[in-house]
């Protein structure tokens, strides 16, 4: 897709298919939850890439699927040059060192009969990365790097509050000096004035540690400030991509527009203006996904071939991708096309609040 | 309608809701006064231990007892103070006059019944509805929250339903009998962005077509924005900070209120470091002496450490809870 030397990671085709328990009654056929169905992606060495998307659309799963903490079902991930996806379980847990996540829940991610010092020491003696007097210093210093006070070594996970935990979670996760960081909904549980420090924790390790990360969330304000590149999903596919900056400015996909123009402003004088695109309906189960584009059962611009063609990731900017087949490079522009007229789809309303 | 002599549907006075824990006396709502004018959306801001909901809850005399109890206050609701009323009045005003939605719709619907039951049932009850006028005026109410083929889903159980259907189910039931104060507490924090989006316009929608007043309580300042006449901003059991929405937003007068707006992402601004408020929310069972938000607070003096800060006016209708009120809001000017 682009220059490979700056590759990090990069995804190829990447499938996780969860077979559901087969229907007992007419002897029913196996249902197959696609939760990431062909994803292909680059994250580039030293930069953050948000993955954005409702809930359902496989961006935690992907999250996973890089880690083998969840098994693709196929496709590549590609760390270095080495397929992930393809090593040894012995292997991979040698490469789990370059490669780590931090969890929503800080309250269910960090075992609760554990010591803080314990839980951040728990990596360096695994991997056998330093022991005895080595391994503590090396501990207290990763506390005091997350902002947290050496004092804390001994004290329980229920001692903390939830953004102090995430802490935790994050010095855990640094304990291994790793190259790369699913941050999987790191902000989401916990209080806005938290949420910005925890922000801004990550960003401050992210330059003084060279790191990587994937920046899974759902906060499309939050994925903005701390990205330099996004990446939008839908039902298991990427379905936009391109720098923070453009996506947020000129989104190209119907579905982006959406998403984007649903986020609530914290400004009454903007509120009060602003033209909101108010989708109709939820997203479609994983289980059976619309044939062609994913989106096409909610968008305003679907034509038949939209349920028939399924569209592919392609450069309609520069640096700025998107899957829709009613844009192209010489028609970039969604609301100069004319509006869907597939028969059979459900109306749809493009509310302007005044 | 009634309503009192100025206008206004419901008046708060110096609410006090404490509880009884094993760390001592927790005083989740502390004094807290407010209004909600006839037609109006009030909305209440704050983080985790602030007092939001449980200030919402005292209003519905939902709070569990013991270990918690309304010290003191009045609460008056068309002018008769719902604190004096008997059970039973409360129950009579609960449901028909005045209405909740939850952040999890699960929480007020019953799994195990049918949606048909449970609409029919609130109408059945408050308007004394016979069986074939309660199942009328459900379908109607489902058809009016946008639930497509409201007849068929009438007999579907919750589970049935997504999350966002949930919800709307939940609001239909809400507003069944036409209530005249909606309380709407976190209604889209557990969805995600576009259904928000569907819910906040329908509650928009709804609001204009019956004339109730709405007291919608959220942490995000962003849906406040675009959905409220007047905010009120609560830390630590108090009320911190009281304005116009407009003027809240583009001259706050309160340190705390300043340090969240500031630290929310501006999609227009470059990236880079985002301001940060330093320190946790309150634990309330152990409050500082002085100003509660003192040991996260940028611009704290001795004085904010040793006093309680006073209320103070800072135009007709826009009040800050601070010593240093009329400093913060001249900032807040200059800088605007």
């Amino acid at each position: 897709m682009e220059n490979e030397a700056n590759n990090l990671i990069s995804i190829r085709d990447l499938k996780v298919h969860f077979p559901l328990a087969r229907s007992a009654w007419f002897g029913g056929s196996q249902s197959i939850v696609k939760a990431v169905d062909g994803a292909s992606l680059d994250i580039r060495a030293g930069e953050t890439l948000g993955l954005v998307g409702e809930s359902g659309c496989g961006k935690s799963t992907l999250g996973r699927a890089i880690l083998r903490l969840i098994e693709p079902t196929s496709g590549q991930v590609l760390f270095r040059g080495h397929d992930l996806a393809s090593l040894s379980n012995r292997a991979m847990r040698e490469h789990r060192r370059h490669l780590q996540i931090i969890f929503q829940d800080p309250y269910a991610s960090l075992n609760p009969r554990m010591t803080v010092g314990q839980i951040v020491g728990e990596p360096i003696e695994t991997f056998r990365l330093a022991g005895g007097e080595a391994k503590k210093k090396r501990v207290q210093e990763l506390l005091e790097m997350v902002g947290l006070s050496a004092r804390f070594l001994k004290r329980y996970p229920h001692e903390f509050s939830g953004g102090q935990r995430q802490r935790i979670g994050i010095a855990r996760a640094l304990a291994v000096d790793p190259d790369f960081i699913v941050a999987d909904e790191p902000i989401s549980a916990l209080d806005v004035s938290i949420q910005a420090q925890i922000m801004n924790l990550l960003d401050r390790l992210r330059r003084e540690k060279n790191l990587t990360y994937l920046f899974i969330s759902h906060d499309l304000r939050a994925v903005q400030h701390v990205s330099d590149r996004v990446a939008v999903m839908y039902l298991g596919k990427i379905v936009e991509l391109a720098e923070a900056k453009s996506i947020y400015a000129q989104p190209l996909m119907p579905y982006t527009k959406a998403l984007i123009s649903a986020v609530p402003v914290p400004d009454p004088k903007v509120e009060a203006r602003r033209r909101r695109i108010v989708l109709e309906g939820d997203v479609p189960s994983p289980i059976n996904p619309p044939r062609g584009c994913r989106f096409h059962t909610r968008c305003p611009y679907a034509i038949e071939s939209c349920s028939d063609v399924e569209p592919a990731l392609v450069q309609i900017k520069p640096n700025h991708f998107a899957a829709c087949i009613r844009i192209s490079p010489e028609q970039p522009d969604i609301e100069r096309v004319a509006p869907g007229d597939a028969p059979g789809l459900r109306a749809f309303s493009v509310a302007s609040i005044a | 309608m009634r309503t009192s002599a100025n206008g206004n549907l419901l008046e708060v006075k110096d609410l006090r809701t404490y509880f009884e824990t094993e760390d001592g006396v927790v005083k989740a709502v502390d004094g807290v006064s407010f209004e909600v004018r006839q037609g109006e959306t009030l909305g209440i801001v704050g983080e985790s231990g602030s007092g939001k909901s449980v200030a919402n809850l005292s209003l519905m005399r939902l709070i569990p007892e013991p270990p918690g109890k309304i010290v003191s206050g009045s609460i008056a609701f068309r002018g008769r103070d719902i604190l004096k009323l008997s059970p039973r009045e409360v129950r009579a005003i609960r449901g028909q006059q005045i209405a909740m939605i939850f952040q999890d719709p699960m929480t007020s619907l019953n799994p195990f019944m049918r949606i048909s039951r449970q609409l029919m049932e609130v109408t059945q009850l408050h308007l004394g509805h016979s069986k074939q006028q309660a199942r009328e005026h459900a379908i109607r109410m489902l058809e009016v929250v946008g639930i497509p083929d409201a007849e068929a889903r009438l007999e579907s159980y919750p589970h049935e339903f997504s999350g966002g259907m949930r919800q709307r189910v939940m609001i239909a039931m809400a507003l069944s009998c036409q209530p005249e104060l909606l309380i709407a507490d976190e209604p889209t924090t557990a969805l995600d962005v576009t259904i928000q989006a569907q819910i906040l316009e329908l509650i928009k929608r709804l609001k204009g077509e019956t004339g109730a007043s709405v007291i919608l309580v959220t942490h995000d300042l962003g849906v406040v924005a675009g959905m409220t006449d007047h905010i009120i901003v609560m830390y630590a059991g108090k009320v911190f900070e009281q304005a116009p929405t407009s003027e809240l937003f583009e001259q706050p007068g309160n340190p705390y209120t300043r340090g969240l707006l500031r630290s929310v992402p501006d999609p227009a601004a470059e990236q880079g470091k985002l301001y940060q408020i330093p320190g946790q929310p309150p634990d309330l069972a152990r409050l500082p002496s002085g100003c509660p938000f003192a040991p996260r607070c940028e611009r704290v003096q001795e004085i904010c450490r040793r006093e309680f800060p006073p209320f103070v006016q800072l135009t007709s209708e826009h009040y800050s809870l601070c010593h240093f009120a009329d400093e913060v809001y001249a900032e807040s000017q200059r800088a605007a």
